[in-house]
């Protein structure tokens, strides 16, 4: 236990070459995105603007920040912070989406 | 030698252990969890302002999806690229003072400074852009060809306020970095100890999540034209 937490502890440094190829990926989906946005997907554009977006999003957090290589609890931390971000999004849109299904007054 | 370290006298060197830590990870953890715990603040002042765009997005598609026409997906692909770019030598930055060679690391910092200056520079040919077509949300707002112009100064007053609380983030950002260019050339930075570095890493790569975001929600997910006919 003690071992593993040094280990993990220790400052770890990265190879260039991860860096690199991070940043080819996160460019690609960028022009990937830019592009499949001038195709009519109908509803779906939406949902797949935005899977790119959140992959890019969990690149950089995961290798750019580091936190891939991080203690368990900053981990923990970061996941605590778009968790509740999650809530916040994801219950009031519920609430926006359902209102006019039933006919409730004020949509 | 850990007891030697609380009785030694106050010194200039702020690579020294803090006494209140057991070991420099401890140290080095710590600064870490403060600084995710400040992006976590900022992660709400962002969120609200995504909430608002969902919300008002849900009520009035047809508002939002003719006002989005009207930027410009190539400047926004492009500046996403730089924005990127930009935390491409962020990381680099970091990875350079982690193992000690201060050139590279005033050079990557100075790179990133450039980059920002780039993102920020297309995004003000945009805002002028915006003023000159008189989208500016208020009394002489215009918005060719949108449909329900009322409700398009709310996707314009979102755009303004996202885009510019990212912009204002990118300013700050960018008189830190001219401060962390001075010291890193002043060779305050050590692979023993460059947190600042770090930190201002985190910062960086944070700002860049946030346009991750904001370009496909303010440029893309309308502009198939979906919801106009």
């Amino acid at each position: 236990m003690a071992s593993a937490h040094e280990a993990q502890n220790e400052h770890h440094i990265v190879p260039k070459r991860v860096y690199f190829l991070i940043f080819a990926a996160l460019i690609v989906l960028t022009w990937v995105t830019a592009l499949v946005s001038r195709i009519d997907l109908g509803r779906w554009n939406i949902f797949v603007a935005l899977a790119i977006a959140i992959t890019k999003a969990s690149l950089v957090i995961l290798f750019f920040m580091h936190v891939k290589y991080s203690t368990r609890l900053t981990k923990f931390i970061v996941m605590c912070g778009f968790f509740w971000l999650s809530l916040l999004l994801f219950i009031t849109m519920a609430d926006l989406w359902t209102r006019s299904w039933m006919g409730v007054p004020g949509r | 030698m850990d007891t030697n370290v609380a009785d030694a006298p106050e010194i200039a060197n702020p690579s020294a252990l803090q006494h209140h830590f057991e070991n420099p990870e401890q140290q080095r953890d710590a600064s870490t969890i403060g600084m995710w715990s400040f992006l976590l603040t900022e992660i709400m002042f962002f969120g609200g302002l995504f909430l608002a765009y969902f919300a008002y997005r849900q009520a009035y598609p047809l508002a939002f999806a003719s006002a989005s026409l009207k930027t410009d997906l190539w400047l926004g692909a492009a500046n996403t690229t730089v924005l990127i770019g930009s935390s491409l030598t962020m990381a680099l930055a970091v990875h350079f003072a982690a193992i000690g060679k201060r050139q590279l690391l005033v050079l990557f910092l100075t790179l990133t400074l450039i980059l920002g200056g780039v993102f920020l520079g297309v995004k003000a040919y945009e805002y002028h852009d915006k003023w000159e077509h008189h989208e500016i949300p208020g009394p002489h707002f215009e918005c060719d060809g949108c449909v329900d112009a009322q409700h398009t100064q709310l996707f314009f007053s979102l755009y303004f306020g996202m885009t510019g609380l990212h912009a204002s983030h990118m300013i700050i950002g960018a008189g830190i970095l001219l401060v962390l260019i001075w010291q890193a050339y002043k060779g305050r930075f050590t692979p023993d100890w460059y947190t600042p570095i770090e930190n201002f890493g985190l910062y960086w790569h944070f700002v860049d999540i946030v346009w991750i975001f904001l370009f496909p929600l303010l440029y893309l997910i309308d502009r198939s034209g979906r919801g106009l006919t």
